[in-house]
């Protein structure tokens, strides 16, 4: 459904580049360049919510909103 | 769902917070305000007391009624608050220094009573504010900077000494088992009685590489893989379980709490004294 | 109401005279000479709708009332010597968090165990500077069993006024002593309560004060307007800050809220006669004999002036600096082996000797002894 399908979401303020979401996202949709979070392919992404549960520092989140 | 809870209950000006690259206390301290979320209870009425250690940074990013207290003080500081005033809810974060070692004698008699607060200890197995020594939790073996040739000491179970003090609601969950961890920690504040969640975190910057644990994904890795429900536990030898963490609740009983037992004496006096 | 007459011991008056102003929360730990105010709390509190803990040891007790003061309730604990050194850490925290609390210590024989039952009064300096760091403080000694309920209600008044810890500085010999008291008619009794934020006021910070009395409006947790408390050096939101020109501000404030209120904080008992050549400064249950003294000395045809500290701390630097210019000796009374002795020198002018008289033998100073050294010292 379309509808309910979420948005990937970073904030680079607050990214530590831990790589934790990097390490537990199931389909390589991020990864760490310059020391901070970045989304490599965000058509990969399955919404599961393992990058947002797991970041320390909620720097990345799934909106529902319209993305950038 | 964290971007709101962040949104909701933390005080963003004081972001990003000071914890490491990867330190698990970032994840424990949102997952009290994802728990706190699910509470039917009056916001207002929330106190969060912590002591000293990395830990008890987390209440100044919280916005609640927030108190950050002296080293292993934070339960003795708790119980006054609730003594004083048992319409709040009063919640501690502490460290396993905090709250087993210097806070050691607080943590235990406050269970003995066992007066309405809820502890979640971040239990990272080391001092890491001040650099890497070991602590109560620090397993026997393992480094850390007072500890060069080894732990020597035996390590406390922070929820069997709970338990075994007299807390009526112990569980433990860890900084990957997310929602479980949310889920017991509504229970702990459900709980009317003194209850004690033993929280897994995972300290990268000390522990870890002092103990040669990886980075910060391996060791919440390793707590996914050495995770065992305390339900299916129950089935399983002490040999399967040697290396394994026990998760979930591990104890409850329902015992009288503190302060409705000394409402009683006071309410004798309701009207004047006869 | 009128006033009504009974017998008590100090340490009952200390008791009662909290409930009156309005102490609802008491946590403590059994220490003698002080236990008979934990027994009496015990009973009491209930009965008034109040409560009381017995807490696992003295850093839990004052870490409790911290609490209890931080839930807006009036609180206090009471001990005596060890348990006043074990309360030292928490005094700084309630000093800086600026939580109004009242500690009471019945003071005994030191150091260490040193002389459970005996007077003393040894720990002058430890409640001024016990606790680490520059920080504000207010300490209080009575005389009498009417003097300590009449004055942990005004511990509790100063603490609320200033925000700050407040140490009532009892000894063995005034809380084990018995006195038939005129109790006072509550209505004639003040009562001063915290400060609160005034209820629109969009602009309120924690700790932001102004005014002659500096002290923040910092309401009670659960009240609706949630704020963050820390031992660390904060800013006006309560937020850790290691910035130098914030660290100076807090700092300073707290110190200056007591010593721009010197005036309204200070208080002394004074009778110096025209002609007398020296006045004893003492404090406390020794004050007794002091009089005692002074009177047999006017018997003798020798004029003996009386200073008597209140307020012990802030010290009364300009009262004792007036003392010096009206007399050529002062003589200081105190049971220790020289504390305050060591303040009256620091404020007494040129010209006026300063001299001594202590006791460290868990005995009391008689007044013939007294008497001897004022002798000696003319």
């Amino acid at each position: 459904m379309a509808s309910t399908l979420k948005t990937l979401f970073v904030d680079k303020s607050l990214c530590k580049g831990c790589g934790i979401c990097v390490a537990f996202c199931p389909k390589s949709v991020l990864n760490i360049s310059n020391e901070k979070v970045n989304i490599i392919d965000e058509t990969l992404c399955i919404g599961c919510g393992m990058c947002e549960k797991l970041c320390p520092d909620y720097a990345i989140y799934l909106n529902e909103k319209e993305g950038k | 769902m964290t971007h709101e809870i962040i949104e909701k209950y933390f005080r963003k000006d004081m972001m990003p917070h000071i914890f490491c690259p990867g330190c698990g206390h970032g994840v424990l301290m949102k997952d009290i305000a994802c728990a706190i979320d699910k509470l039917d209870v009056d916001k207002d009425k929330i106190c969060l007391v912590s002591g000293i250690g990395c830990s008890s940074r987390a209440t100044g990013y919280m916005d609640f009624n927030t108190i950050h207290t002296t080293h292993g003080r934070a339960i003795a500081v708790a119980t006054g608050i609730k003594m004083a005033n048992p319409e709040l809810m009063v919640i501690v974060i502490t460290g396993d220094g905090d709250a087993a070692a210097i806070g050691g004698n607080h943590f235990i008699h406050a269970a003995r009573r066992n007066i309405d607060l809820t502890v979640f200890v971040f239990n990272n197995n080391i001092y890491g504010m001040t650099g890497g020594q070991f602590s109560p939790t620090t397993p026997t073996d393992d480094y850390g900077t007072t500890a060069p040739y080894g732990n020597i000491d035996q390590d406390f179970d922070i929820a069997d000494l709970a338990k075994y003090s007299g807390a009526t609601f112990v569980a433990r969950g860890s900084v990957y088992h997310v929602d479980k961890t949310i889920r017991l920690m509504e229970r702990a504040m459900l709980h009317k009685g003194f209850s004690v969640v033993d929280c897994m975190s995972n300290c990268p910057t000390y522990y870890g590489r002092k103990n040669h644990k990886g980075k910060a994904p391996d060791m919440i890795r390793w707590q996914k893989d050495n995770a065992v429900d305390s339900k299916k536990a129950e089935t399983m030898t002490d040999e399967e379980l040697t290396g394994k963490i026990i998760i979930g609740e591990t104890h409850h009983d329902n015992r009288e709490e503190y302060t409705a037992k000394y409402q009683k004496i006071k309410d004798r006096f309701v009207g004047g004294i006869k | 109401m009128s006033s009504k007459r009974v017998l008590m011991q100090g340490n009952e008056a200390c008791l009662e005279g909290a409930l009156v102003a309005g102490m609802r929360f008491y946590a403590g730990y059994p220490i003698t000479p002080s236990t008979e105010i934990a027994e009496l709390a015990a009973l009491r509190l209930p009965m008034e709708q109040g409560s009381f803990i017995q807490m696992e040891d003295e850093i839990a007790s004052i870490a409790a009332i911290i609490g209890g003061s931080v839930a807006g309730v009036k609180s206090m604990t009471a001990t005596s010597g060890p348990g006043f050194s074990l309360m030292q850490e928490n005094i700084g925290y309630a000093a800086i968090t600026e939580t109004p609390c009242v500690i009471v210590n019945v003071q005994r024989g030191g150091p260490s165990t040193g002389l459970p039952t005996s007077p003393s009064q040894g720990d002058v300096m430890q409640a001024k500077w016990g606790t680490h760091g520059d920080h504000p403080i207010i300490v209080i000694s009575p005389t009498s069993v009417l003097e300590t309920y009449q004055l942990i209600i005004r511990c509790f008044n100063l603490s609320e006024k200033y925000r700050v810890p407040v140490i009532f500085l009892m000894d063995e010999s005034v809380g084990h002593m018995r006195e038939g008291i005129e109790i006072p008619d509550k209505s004639s009794i003040e009562i001063i309560d915290r400060k609160l934020p005034d209820e629109g006021d969009d602009t309120w910070l924690p700790y932001e004060a102004d005014g002659k009395e500096m002290t923040p409006a910092i309401p009670p947790f659960g009240t609706g307007r949630k704020y963050h408390i820390t031992g660390l050096i904060h800013d006006e939101h309560g937020y850790p800050t290691s910035n130098s020109e914030k660290t100076n501000k807090l700092i300073n404030r707290l110190i200056n809220k007591i010593e721009n209120n010197r005036d309204d904080i200070i208080t002394f008992e004074e009778s110096i006669p025209e002609n007398a050549k020296i006045a004893v400064v003492c404090f406390g249950g020794p004050a007794r004999s002091v009089k005692r003294a002074i009177t047999k000395a006017k018997e003798e045809n020798i004029d003996v002036g009386l200073f008597r500290l209140i307020t012990i701390w802030p010290f009364p630097e300009k009262q004792i600096a007036k003392l010096s210019e009206k007399v050529d000796h002062i003589l200081v009374a105190e049971l220790n082996n020289g504390q305050i002795v060591n303040e009256v020198k620091r404020c007494a002018r040129h010209g006026c000797s300063v001299h001594h008289i202590g006791k460290i033998d868990g005995t009391i100073l008689m007044p013939d002894e007294i008497l001897a050294k004022i002798k000696e010292v003319i």
